[in-house]
C-alpha cells in the first residue's frame, strides 16, 4: 500500500502537469478558430451534452499543416538546424571533454566548475550578451576591425550563424558532461595496451578511446538535439527573418495570429516528432546501464 | 626427456637478448633507475623482484617503450631500442589490470594486435584459435571481458600479448588480482606456456614466492639498483647481502665481529657472555671485521636436551609458536634478549609436541648452515 502511494505521487504529477495539459492542447488542435474569448470553437456546453461537442471536433488543422508549405519547411529547417548544431557542439565539446579527462586530477573539479559556471547566470541575459557581441557595432566586429582582419563589419547578428553560435554556446555543457563522464572512467592502461599491440596514438584513439566514449557521445547528442528542435528564444533573439524554426512559427501562430487551434496542432506534431529521439535516447541509457552492471 | 641444464648466463659465448648498458632513469630529481646493467638471455624466465618503489616497474616500462632512459642504452637482439616507440618494437606486455578492451569480444581482443599488422584474415583466424587453445579459452571466444571470470580474463590478457609472437613478453604483476589457490595453479600454467612457446618472459613481482616458483633467474632490486641476480636456489642459499637474505624468505640475522680461525673458518663474537659462534665462509673477512651471520630458521635445530657434536649451541626459552600446519616456527628468546627463529616440520601430532611456551630449549646449527655477509 505504501509502495503504491509512493509511485502514485510521480504519476499524479505527470497526469496533472503533462497528460491533462496535453489533452487540452490536443482538444484545442481539433477545434476551429473563432473570434471569441477564448479564441476557438467549440466550447463544451453542459446543456448540449458530450456527443454534440465531440461531433464538432475535426482534424482540419492537421490537414492544413500539410497544405501550407510553411509548416513542413519549418519542421525540416528545425531538424536541419538541430542536427548541424548537435554536430558543431560535438566537434567543439569532444576535445574539451577529452582535455578535461586527461587533465591532472587536481585540475578536474576546477575545469568542471568552469563548464557549469554559465548556468549561474540567467539564460536570457547570456543570449542578450551575445547580441552585444555579435551586432555590427559589437565587440567581435570592433575587435576584428581593430586587428585589421576585416575592413567592414561582418553581419552576424540576425543570421543563421548567430543562431548556431548561440545554440552551441548554450547547449555545450550538455554535450561535454556525458562525454567527460565516459572518458574520465576509462582506464589509461587501455591506451598503452593498444600502443603496445601496434597502434599509433591516432589509431589507438579511433579504435579504443572513441568507441568507449560512444555512449557519452550519443547521450550528449540527444541532450542537445532534443531541446534545440523546439528552441524558440535563441532563433527569435539572434536569428533573422529568414531563420525558420518551428518554435518561432508556433509563437507567431499563437500570439501574432491568435490562431490557437493551428498553434496547438503545430505543438502536437512537434511533440510526436520528439518522441522518436527521446525513445532512442532512453534505449541508449538503458543499454549503458546494463553494460555497467 | 633430459636436456642439458639451461644456463646461458654461465656461457661466456652466449649472446644476451636484452642488454641494459648503464641505464639511468630520473623523474625530476628522483632517480628511479640508477646506472643499471643487466643481461637477459633468450628463452629465459626472468623475474624482477622488489618492494614497491624499487624501480622494477620503471625498468619494465622502459622495455615496453612507455618510458625512455635518461641515459644509457637498452639493446634488444643487438639493436638499441631506447627511443623506439612501443608500437614499433617486438615486445608485448601483459598489464597488471589486464587492460582488456571492454567493447571487444575475447576473440577480437586477441586478434587486436594481429589486425594492426594487416595480416591476412585466415592467418589471423588460425593464430587466434591457436592462442585460444593454448590458454583453454575456446568456449569463451564470443564473450565480452565483463562476462568472464578473473582467471579467464588473466588468460585472455596472456593470449593477447602472446598472439604477436613477441621476442620478449613483459608481465606486470600478472597474478596479483587472483586468489591464492588460482595464483599457484596459474604459476605452473605460465611456466608451461613459456616453455611451449619458447618466448623470453620478464616478470615483475613483489611476491618472492611467485618469483622463486616461475623464474629461471631472479633479480632482487632496491632503490633503482639490482642487488643480486641469481637462480632461485642461489638467491635463497647464498644471498649476497642482508637485504636479499631478509627479502627472500625468513632469516635470522646475527651481527658481530669476525675472527679467522683456520681455513675458511671464523669465530663470530656477537654478544658478551655468549660463546663465539663458529661459521664457514668462502669469502674472506679480516680480523675484527664486522659481519652478519644469516641463518634460515629451518637450519636451526631445536631440542629439549643439549645436543652433542653441534658446532653452535645456545640455550633459551620458547617465546612464541606459530603453527602453520605442516611446519611450526618457534621464536626462542636468548638470555640477552635476542630472538632466534627455528622451524621444524610437524611430523607428529601437535599434542605430542616435546615443548611448549616458556619451556627451556636448546638451539643448534652446523658451522656450514649460515651465510656470513659483510653488508
Amino acid at each position: 500500500m505504501r509502495r503504491f502511494l509512493l509511485i502514485l505521487i510521480p504519476y499524479a504529477w505527470l497526469l496533472a502537469l503533462f497528460l491533462v495539459p496535453f489533452a487540452i492542447v490536443f482538444k484545442m488542435a481539433l477545434s476551429d478558430i473563432a473570434v471569441a474569448r477564448p479564441p476557438y470553437f467549440p466550447q463544451f456546453d453542459w446543456a448540449e451534452g458530450i456527443w454534440v461537442f465531440l461531433a464538432e471536433l475535426d482534424f482540419e488543422n492537421f490537414v492544413w499543416l500539410t497544405e501550407d508549405d510553411l509548416y513542413w519547411k519549418a519542421y525540416l529547417s528545425s531538424l536541419k538546424i538541430a542536427a548541424i548544431s548537435t554536430l558543431l557542439a560535438l566537434l567543439v565539446g569532444y576535445p574539451m571533454a577529452y582535455g578535461m579527462a586527461r587533465a591532472p586530477e587536481q585540475w578536474r573539479p576546477t575545469l568542471m566548475m568552469l563548464v557549469i559556471l554559465p548556468f549561474w547566470t540567467s539564460f536570457l541575459i547570456r543570449v542578450y550578451a551575445w547580441m552585444g557581441i555579435l551586432s555590427n557595432e559589437g565587440f567581435l566586429n570592433q575587435f576584428l576591425l581593430w586587428t585589421g582582419v576585416i575592413s567592414a563589419p561582418l553581419t552576424i547578428l540576425n543570421t543563421n550563424w548567430a543562431v548556431y553560435i548561440g545554440i552551441v554556446y548554450t547547449y555545450l555543457p550538455f554535450m561535454i558532461l556525458p562525454i567527460y563522464a565516459a572518458l574520465e572512467r576509462m582506464d589509461g592502461a587501455l591506451i598503452e595496451a593498444a600502443e603496445d599491440l601496434g597502434c599509433s596514438r591516432l589509431s589507438a584513439f579511433w579504435l579504443v578511446t572513441f568507441p568507449l566514449s560512444r555512449p557519452g557521445v550519443i547521450a550528449g547528442s540527444f541532450l542537445v538535439f532534443i531541446p534545440v528542435l523546439g528552441e524558440f528564444v535563441i532563433p527569435s533573439l539572434l536569428g533573422g527573418s529568414d531563420t525558420l524554426m518551428i518554435g518561432k512559427v508556433l509563437w507567431e501562430e499563437f500570439f501574432s495570429n491568435r490562431d490557437w487551434p493551428v498553434a496547438s496542432a503545430v505543438a502536437v506534431v512537434l511533440l510526436l516528432l520528439l518522441i522518436v529521439p527521446i525513445v532512442l535516447f532512453q534505449r541508449n541509457q538503458q543499454k549503458q546501464q546494463e553494460a555497467d552492471r | 626427456m633430459s636436456s642439458p641444464e639451461f644456463a646461458p648466463w654461465d656461457d661466456p659465448s652466449a649472446q644476451p637478448l636484452i642488454q641494459f648498458k648503464n641505464v639511468t632513469k630520473r623523474f625530476g630529481s628522483f632517480t628511479a633507475i640508477d646506472d643499471l646493467a643487466v643481461d637477459i638471455y633468450e628463452r629465459e624466465f626472468f623475474a624482477l623482484l622488489g618492494a614497491s618503489g624499487c624501480g622494477k616497474t620503471t625498468m619494465m616500462r622502459m622495455l615496453a617503450g612507455f618510458e625512455t632512459p635518461t641515459s644509457g642504452q637498452i639493446m634488444l637482439a643487438g639493436q638499441e631500442i631506447g627511443a623506439v616507440p612501443p608500437n614499433l618494437r617486438s615486445v608485448n606486455m601483459m598489464f597488471q589490470s589486464y587492460a582488456l578492451f571492454p567493447h571487444l569480444s575475447v576473440w577480437d581482443n586477441i586478434a587486436f594486435g594481429l589486425r594492426r599488422e594487416r595480416m591476412a584474415k585466415d592467418l589471423i583466424k588460425a593464430r587466434v584459435e591457436e592462442m585460444l587453445r593454448l590458454t583453454r579459452l575456446e568456449k569463451f571466444s564470443g564473450r565480452k571481458p565483463h562476462q568472464i571470470s578473473g582467471g579467464q580474463r588473466q588468460r585472455v590478457a596472456l593470449a593477447r600479448s602472446l598472439a604477436k609472437a613477441p621476442k620478449l613478453l613483459l608481465l606486470d604483476e600478472p597474478l596479483g588480482a587472483l586468489d591464492k589457490k588460482l595464483r599457484q595453479e596459474t604459476q605452473f600454467e605460465l611456466m608451461d606456456i613459456q616453455e611451449k612457446t619458447g618466448t623470453t618472459f620478464v616478470i615483475v613481482t613483489h611476491d618472492q614466492e611467485e618469483a622463486m616458483t616461475v623464474a629461471s633467474r631472479v633479480a632482487v632490486m632496491d632503490e633503482g639498483q639490482i642487488i643480486q641476480i641469481a637462480t632461485p636456489d642461489k638467491i635463497y642459499e647464498a644471498p649476497n647481502s642482508v637485504y636479499v637474505a631478509d627479502f627472500i624468505g625468513d632469516v635470522n640475522i646475527i651481527t658481530g665481529t669476525a675472527r679467522p680461525n683456520g681455513a675458511q673458518q671464523y669465530d663470530i663474537h656477537w654478544s658478551e657472555g655468549h660463546a663465539p659462534l663458529c661459521a664457514q665462509s668462502v669469502s674472506t673477512f679480516s680480523d675484527g671485521q664486522s659481519c652478519h651471520l644469516a641463518i634460515r630458521p629451518e637450519e636451526v635445530l631445536i631440542s629439549a636436551e643439549k645436543p652433542e657434536n653441534a658446532d653452535n649451541t645456545m640455550q633459551g626459552k620458547v617465546l612464541d609458536i606459530a603453527y602453520l600446519g605442516n611446519i611450526s616456527t618457534y621464536h626462542v628468546e636468548l638470555p640477552n634478549g635476542t630472538v632466534v627463529k627455528a622451524q621444524i616440520a610437524n611430523t607428529r601430532r601437535i599434542s605430542r609436541r616435546a615443548f611448549t611456551w616458556e619451556d627451556p630449549v636448546w638451539l643448534s646449527w652446523a658451522a656450514s648452515a649460515g651465510v656470513l655477509l659483510a653488508k
